[in-house]
């Protein structure tokens, strides 16, 4: 009688706020799938069932695949840059987590995965800025050339994977600093008996036993860096009537095509693809997982 | 020398004798530098940012550029405040922020309570709903929601904007795995024999248990929403309700726009959020460390 009550009153209370989840979530994951095989543009009514026809022009279509390899190269350019060194500078501050700086360091790297995300990706314009930047300034006395960073093809890649890792690093560096101080001294102790130095230390019982972790900030990393969007906008819109050269990603695709093209169907379709890509990326990650037998 | 996850401070002693600890003084040094020198790179950008915001325009010309104003000026911060709805932006990203915090704390609380404490099968299909959304990006069900949004005529708008932050997966998960671990059924029990009602139980017991994960997770709710960017962009059309970043972002397009003026705005934007940053660090870390704790 009384479990009844009490299986009653949770329903009845979790109610508004799954009928929340429902408007907000659950339903427009379903319209996107569902408007992906639908021809859409916005200004018709009709809605007609195509199938897949919208993933077949997809293939066809260059500006997508443009998009799409772009996006690739900054993801992957991001976590080839921002977990292996995230994962020397949490070695780092944990070894001196007892130093007085320990909490600016960690503030230091943090600050930028915090701050807002438009004023910070203005001074890294400022900073690539082909005439007025630092960056160049600094590459002078070096004697490197001038480079127009933000103009050219593929620095203008690099650029955004520049800033793009500058933001995420702070959240690897955090993460992998929980992994640190879960890891069981027992072990460090042992191996310190049998003679091991602090690198051997780190690469031989820290890397292998913190791979859970890594691959959990891989993932994290990669998926928030297929959605890249801000940072492009910013970098690429033009101060002083010079526009910076527009790095093709594919929410800004996705967005155009909505908005610019309304072909809102077709852009269901690519967000379709971004999801699939999320999806394998988490697949890949729980089965390595599984595999390892950890966790 | 890196010794890893073994502090040297406990116990410096007993290896190695003077010698050996002057050397380890000497690595723990040297980790200090990198690990300063890092940490200032990692903030260098904001902080030329901020002292860009007082130069004048002869001296953001100059070359190399100058990391303290040998002139400071006020005029970029009269001049961009004299020209921008700057504050009211400001304004606006608070407002929302914190409606979306107390909204996003409010269903976490709700909804993580009741799947931790009222198992049925109804609420495991109801998690399992929670968790397989987890998964989406926002990106991708973008679209859509802003469809949604037209229909019911919050487009351009505070609610408008609010719509896509209602609710956050992973906080429903982590209030959920805190209740698990925080709040034994014995204490429900003993509540409801004392003839406690559940609103009473959840209001005086729950709650109260649930104080520090609530906090981290409206603080990371808080944050999000603050450097929230695609999303209001595209709900929002009108200068007097944008929110800082989209306003910058769009401001930063116009001709008359120079670079001065642009960081000062970009100043004035970083000051509350590095502020509340360094206020919230705390609850934020754990926030975040949270997230890498999916067990």
């Amino acid at each position: 009688m009384l479990k009844r009550k009490l299986w009653l009153f949770s329903l009845v209370a979790i109610l508004p706020v799954m009928a929340i989840f429902a408007y907000v979530r659950v339903y427009p994951i379903y319209e996107v799938l569902r408007l992906s095989l639908h021809k859409w543009d916005i200004l018709s009514r009709n809605k007609p069932f195509i199938g897949l026809a919208n993933f077949a022009e997809l293939l066809r279509d260059s500006l997508f695949r443009t998009a799409l390899i772009n996006t690739s190269i900054i993801a992957f350019g991001v976590l080839f840059i921002t977990v292996p060194l995230a994962l020397v500078i949490a070695a780092l501050i944990h070894h001196r987590t007892r130093s007085r700086f320990a909490s600016f360091y960690e503030t230091s790297v943090f600050i930028p995965h915090v701050v807002s995300l438009v004023p910070a990706a203005m001074a890294w314009k400022w900073i690539f800025d082909a005439q007025l930047g630092p960056l160049n300034a600094l590459l002078g006395v070096f004697g490197v050339a001038p480079k127009a960073w933000l103009f050219d093809p593929v620095l203008s890649i690099v650029s955004v994977i520049i800033l793009c890792s500058w933001q995420a690093l702070g959240f690897a560096v955090l993460i992998y600093l929980v992994g640190f101080k879960n890891l069981p001294r027992s072990l460090f102790e042992a191996s310190k008996l049998d003679g091991a130095s602090g690198i051997q230390q780190f690469w031989y019982v820290a890397v292998p036993l913190l791979k859970p972790i890594t691959l959990y900030v891989s993932v994290a990393t990669l998926v928030s860096a297929f959605n890249v969007y801000a940072q492009v906008y910013v970098l690429a819109s033009d101060a002083q009537g010079a526009p910076g050269r527009q790095v093709r990603v594919l929410v800004l695709d996705m967005l155009e095509n909505t908005f610019r093209n309304y072909r809102v169907g077709y852009a269901a379709s690519e967000a379709v693809v971004l999801l699939v890509i999320v999806l394998i990326l988490t697949a890949i990650q729980f089965s390595l997982l599984r595999e390892k037998g950890t966790r | 020398m890196i010794d890893v996850a073994d502090d040297t401070a406990v116990e410096p002693a007993t290896t190695g004798g003077p010698v050996g600890r002057a050397k380890r003084r000497l690595t723990d040094l040297a980790i200090d530098v990198v690990l300063t020198v890092f940490g200032l790179l990692m903030v260098l950008p904001l902080i030329m940012l901020v002292a860009n915001a007082f130069k004048a325009p002869q001296e953001l010309l100059a070359w190399p550029p100058t990391l303290i104003p040998t002139k400071p000026t006020t005029e970029n911060i009269t001049a961009v405040l004299g020209d921008t709805p700057l504050l009211t932006w400001i304004f606006n990203s608070f407002t929302f922020a914190t409606l979306s915090a107390i909204a996003i704390s409010a269903t976490s609380a709700i909804a993580g309570y009741l799947l931790a404490k009222f198992p049925s099968r109804t609420m495991n299909v109801l998690f399992a709903i929670v968790l397989a959304t987890a998964i989406v990006p926002f990106e991708v069900y973008m679209i859509p929601l802003y469809f949604q949004a037209q229909q019911l005529g919050l487009l351009n708008s505070l609610p408008g904007i609010l719509l896509g932050y209602l609710v956050m997966s992973f906080g429903i998960f982590l209030v959920r795995q805190n209740v698990i671990h925080t709040i034994p059924d014995e204490l429900l029990e003993a509540a409801r024999i004392d003839g406690a009602g559940e609103l009473w139980i959840f209001w005086h017991v729950v709650l109260p248990l649930l104080r520090s994960a609530l906090g981290a997770l409206f603080v990371l709710a808080f944050f999000q929403a603050w450097t929230a960017f695609a999303w209001p962009l595209i709900v929002l059309s009108t200068a007097q309700n944008y929110t800082i970043e989209v306003g910058l972002a769009l401001f930063q397009t116009g001709f008359t726009v120079d670079l001065g003026r642009l960081s000062a705005a970009s100043a004035i934007v970083l000051v509350p959020s590095v502020t509340l940053f360094v206020l919230l660090r705390r609850n934020f870390v754990e926030g975040v460390a949270s997230t890498g704790l999916k067990e």
